[in-house]
């Protein structure tokens, strides 16, 4: 009698196992058919993008990629070039700036610590539209519009307040024995920080890097509003320049190199998704 | 007595250095200098000219296009957030409980999140739903005619909608977290009473998890009001057609980087700041209400 309740509970659970797994799938289906469309697209001769559902291209157009490269005035090695420097730039000063203001914050003393904390916390409400103009004044005015700078300097300023509070959140999880004993021994706070800080956090910094990564990798406000000349574009403002050519009939280029510039990104998701999944989870709790 | 004052505070403030530059030249300055500049006209050729509150009075009472932008931005976080919010914990309590294989999913799931905020992902949206784009085709499968949901006024921002509901990715991690901390033992407990699954998710998943959801609530809120790039790519920098794509943020982009319209830009930039403080603090104020934080009760 109990082991036949037992089999049907088993069947039963099995049985709503696999119902879940079908939605999951129907979902997954759903949420990944836009991204290989754009792949399956960006293959197809230009009359077979629209108009069927089927994702296999007749034959594959890999022209639709070189000829995208070189497609506008410039060609993408160089916007892949500026998005580099400005990404790799903005990534070091973010991880630098941020873990400075995080240790100052969850590991010394200092009279208004917990004032600056609050201003830091109210910052990441502020939108960056409300800051832009002065801040485009400011940086007009310094001769700095049509350069990386009013996109790089920031970053070396900790203008990204979620990246200390992500880093705040970590580093207030090591022991405070790892200060006081290098204290005692007569470490200064800086040689605490460099050697006993941030060797312990490799997973909160790798975590605030990928993100600085991807995100610089992939703003556009700041890039649309400081560079102007074509040979100063970063990826994502060549990509809008497709747009505006639209009615040539170069969507398969279009999709082409719509796809080479997630590619970075995927890839990072790939390698790292561990880090970033951990990273969203813990500086969302506490 | 001074001198240990600052040996004991000079590390901490040396290390901050940085963040102080960066707060008053990049925020509270910059905060500043458009509240002052919201009161003057400038077109960055002269200088600012005074003109007291005509600014905010012109925007309140005589221009069409500030109260256009207010209602397609409210409309757009009341549709948004709560479809990105109900999608994610839906999808992260089925991750939840008695799948081994979560990881492959929370990937698949996770990766539209990631990418939506790309350029390329809005030109992809702006073809997805074009008259004979991928959603008319599907929609031709069940032999419903499809509409040209991008240049039709009345389904434009449903599209963004929807461009937002699938990057659910984000607040689905957080839930799954919150979910990981909610005790088994209370859903055994009530299995074993008989009570009902809806039953136990009204009372035991929403209560313990309202904290989290407080956080996804505010975090998705505040990032909803500043939506701009795929708003931008998607109208063609215009907020077209007839104004249903005309986002606060691109409104406020266009007076400022088109017409030059410095003062009046800052004047709404000040509005939005405000918008998103009072969310803000609404949302705080009234969590004691409605979320109870676990060692509260201890």
């Amino acid at each position: 009698m109990l082991t036949s309740c037992a089999l049907q509970r088993d069947r039963r659970e099995r049985n709503g196992r696999i119902l879940k797994h079908v939605f999951l799938i129907g979902v997954s289906v759903v949420m990944l058919y836009p991204l290989f469309w754009l792949l399956a697209s960006s293959f197809k001769p230009e009359n077979e993008i629209f108009g069927s559902l089927t994702l296999w291209p007749s034959s594959f157009q890999v022209e639709n990629y070189t000829k995208g490269w070189t497609a506008l005035p410039m060609s993408f090695t160089t916007f892949y070039i500026n998005s580099a420097i400005v990404t790799v730039l903005s990534v070091i000063g973010n991880l630098i700036s941020c873990s400075f203001a995080a240790y100052a914050f969850s590991r010394l003393q200092f009279t208004g610590r917990s004032f600056f904390f609050a201003l830091m916390m109210m910052t990441l409400m502020i939108p960056y539209h409300v800051v832009l103009i002065p801040q485009y004044v400011q940086f007009l005015k310094l001769g700095w519009v049509d350069t990386y700078l009013p996109l790089v300097v920031p970053r070396f300023l900790a203008s990204e307040a979620f990246f200390i509070f992500l880093m705040v959140q970590f580093f207030r999880q090591l022991p405070r024995e790892l200060d006081e004993a290098a204290m005692i021994d007569g470490c200064s706070p800086f040689k605490i920080y460099w050697a006993i800080i941030l060797p312990l956090s490799l997973p909160a910094m790798g975590t605030a890097a990928i993100f600085s990564l991807i995100w610089t990798w992939e703003d556009f406000l700041a890039p649309l509003i400081y560079l102007n000349d074509i040979k100063n574009y970063t990826v994502p403002l060549a990509l809008r320049l497709f747009l505006d050519q639209e009615g040539q009939s170069a969507y398969g280029q279009m999709f082409a190199m719509s796809v080479l510039s997630l590619v970075p990104v995927v890839i990072f998701f790939v390698l790292f998704q561990k880090l970033i999944v951990r990273g969203i989870a813990t500086s969302g709790m506490k | 007595m001074i001198k240990r004052f600052i040996a004991r505070n000079a590390p901490g403030y040396i290390f901050l250095s940085p963040w102080l530059l960066g707060f008053f030249l990049l925020a509270l300055g910059p905060i500043l200098a458009s509240l002052y500049l919201s009161f003057t006209k400038y077109d960055m050729v002269s200088d600012p000219r005074w003109v007291g509150f005509a600014n905010y009075e012109y925007m309140f009472t005589r221009d069409r296009r500030f109260w256009k932008a207010l209602e397609v931005t409210f409309t757009y976080v009341a549709l948004a957030v709560p479809a990105r919010l109900i999608m994610a914990l839906s999808v992260a309590m089925l991750l939840d409980k008695g799948l081994r294989t979560i990881g492959l999913y929370r990937a698949i799931f996770y990766l539209p999140s990631l990418l939506g905020a790309s350029i390329a992902i809005a030109i992809l949206w702006r073809q997805l739903f074009e008259q004979n784009g991928v959603v008319n085709q599907v929609l031709a499968v069940f032999g419903i005619e499809g509409l040209a949901w991008i240049t039709n006024p009345d389904t434009s921002l449903y599209t963004l909608v929807i461009l937002a509901m699938w990057q659910f990715g984000s607040p689905m991690l957080i839930f799954l977290a919150g979910l990981r901390g909610i005790p088994r033992d209370l859903y055994e407990a009530a299995e074993i009473d008989g009570t009902p699954k809806w039953r136990q998710f009204t009372r035991i998943t929403l209560p313990l998890l309202a904290p989290v959801i407080f956080f996804n609530l505010v975090l998705q809120t505040i990032e909803s009001f500043k939506t701009f790039s795929s708003a931008f790519i998607i109208s063609n920098g215009t907020g077209a057609p007839a104004d249903s794509l005309l986002f606060f943020t691109v409104y406020l982009f266009n007076e400022a980087f088109k017409f030059f319209r410095m003062g009046y830009a800052s004047a709404l930039a000040w509005v939005l700041l405000l918008i998103i403080g009072a969310f803000t603090a609404i949302a705080f104020l009234t969590s004691k209400y409605w979320v109870h934080y676990e060692n509260e009760r201890d």
